[in-house]
């Protein structure tokens, strides 16, 4: 493998260059995002048809689904740039994970709200100790205790790592987590009553669902690169480039 | 091997001369299991139910408060740095310290649980399961909390983050634990519970001196 094949990614570790990247791509996504959630909420409220179970209560699945894609997704993001952090001593990597933290966190909160909005009509209570709900609220400490050590650190380049180390540990413990609770509610209660999977829902509900997960991760690449830049400036902020910048606009 | 039978030496010795350490978690245990009959109500159906979940909360949440010490006298007096840089591998200095450790802190929780769980009318019969589940659910305890210890052991709140960063990491030890130790009173077979804590340790083994060592290296540049 010749050296040229890594000038891109040893490119995207450099501050200037990233800044400058995300800037122009966080647009698109957050224009991509706006067309999709408008598209997606007019195809799920006005174009699906009611469940005939569940009535209109079915629709929150079009927040709910999303937000709970992109909680585990952005954990798995953070783990894996805290490790290309750790390995390769990239201070960039260290950034994306810090930026991209509260966010997965909020999209667990919602996740976890929306699921107990539902839960009340459908299973006639606002918590249910079932096996995702469960596993859902872990990981939110999870997150939780990531953020809450990134910032007891005075300095922030020993809090950054420190917190990868602990999303490395945890990423091990996730699928662990999520068996076990899995296992110990199968145990404590019966078969819990679920949405149709997904073989079962119809192509009226399904198109706008997808479209919606679509919309919230191209939400979700806006904020981050949005988060990473402030991310950028606030640890660049005594570089010459950033100065430069400043005077040009 | 000469090197980490000094340390075990040392650290039990040390451990022997401050006897104020090694009771404070004995003390909340004991403390942590008298409050859920008050809490709750004396009944002994009621009690025989929750003990099994009632005796493991309290060892787990016991078991944290002894973690916090585990780096931290090292820490401040700068012994730390010179096991950092001493010839004995970190990992293996910090697998051996956690045992060390786990015979002062978890080991007397784990002896002291038969005498609690007659007290919460748990069956005698199952005293067996309750304790090997304890001591292999304590060792792993003691893992995961190093992780934390040695990701804090510099910071001046470290005592209200361990918690929040171990407690999440312990729900499938607590969950195995508890389902074995409640399998057993009610006269059924534990062995698949005690078999997953088992597994659980030896991946704990396995994976954390790495995590611990890293992070200790990270606390001590700082």
């Amino acid at each position: 493998m010749s050296p040229s094949n890594w000038t891109w990614f040893h490119r995207l570790a450099s501050p200037p260059y990233f800044y400058r990247l995300a800037g122009r791509l966080a647009p698109w996504f957050g224009w991509a995002a706006a067309l999709g959630l408008a598209a997606g909420l007019y195809g799920g409220l006005w174009l699906a048809p009611a469940d005939y179970q569940q009535g209109d209560g079915f629709r929150i699945i079009y927040i709910h689904v999303p937000s709970a894609y992109l909680s585990m997704m952005c954990y798995m993001l953070v783990a894996g740039a805290s490790a290309i952090g750790l390995v390769w001593r990239m201070k960039l990597a260290h950034a994306v994970a810090v930026a991209a933290a509260p966010l997965g966190a909020s999209f667990t909160f919602l996740a976890l709200i929306t699921g107990s909005l539902w839960g009340k009509p459908m299973w006639g209570t606002y918590w249910v100790w079932d096996a995702r709900l469960t596993s859902e609220l872990i990981l939110l400490f999870l997150y939780l205790g990531f953020i809450a050590l990134h910032q007891a650190y005075e300095d922030p380049r020993s809090g950054e790592r420190a917190g990868a180390v602990l999303a490395l540990v945890g990423v091990v413990n996730v699928p662990i987590i999520h068996y076990s609770v899995v296992w110990w509610s199968s145990l404590h209660q019966g078969s819990t009553v679920f949405v149709g999977s997904k073989s079962d829902i119809s192509a009226s509900m399904l198109i706008p669902l997808l479209t919606m997960i679509a919309a919230f991760t191209c939400y979700f690449a806006a904020c981050l690169l949005k988060r990473i830049q402030a991310e950028i400036l606030e640890r660049e902020q005594n570089a010459g480039w950033v100065r430069e910048m400043l005077e040009q606009t | 091997m000469r090197a980490l039978a000094a340390l075990v030496r040392r650290d039990l010795r040390l451990c022997f001369r401050r006897p104020g350490e090694v009771a404070t978690p004995v003390l909340f245990f004991v403390m942590v299991a008298v409050l859920f009959p008050l809490g709750l109500s004396p009944q002994p159906e009621l009690l025989a139910v929750v003990a099994p979940g009632v005796l493991w909360v309290a060892a787990l949440l016991a078991g944290l408060i002894g973690q916090e010490s585990l780096f931290k006298s090292d820490y401040e007096d700068g012994s730390l740095e010179q096991l950092l840089l001493g010839p004995a591998a970190l990992e293996l200095v910090v697998l051996t310290r956690i045992f060390t450790h786990w015979l002062t802190t978890g080991l007397p929780l784990v002896i002291l649980s038969p005498f609690l769980g007659l007290m919460l009318d748990y069956p005698v019969q199952a005293f067996g399961t309750l304790v090997l589940s304890l001591m292999l659910g304590t060792l792993i305890l003691s893992l995961l909390g190093a992780v934390g210890a040695a990701l804090t052991v510099g910071l001046r709140q470290s005592g209200m983050l361990l918690p929040i960063l171990v407690l999440p990491l312990a729900v499938p030890v607590l969950i195995f634990g508890a389902q074995g130790a409640a399998q057993a009173a009610r006269g059924e077979d534990a062995a698949a519970a005690l078999y997953l804590l088992g597994a659980l340790l030896v991946l704990g083994v396995t994976l954390v001196p790495f995590a611990v060592a890293g992070a200790l290296r990270i606390s001590l540049e700082s």
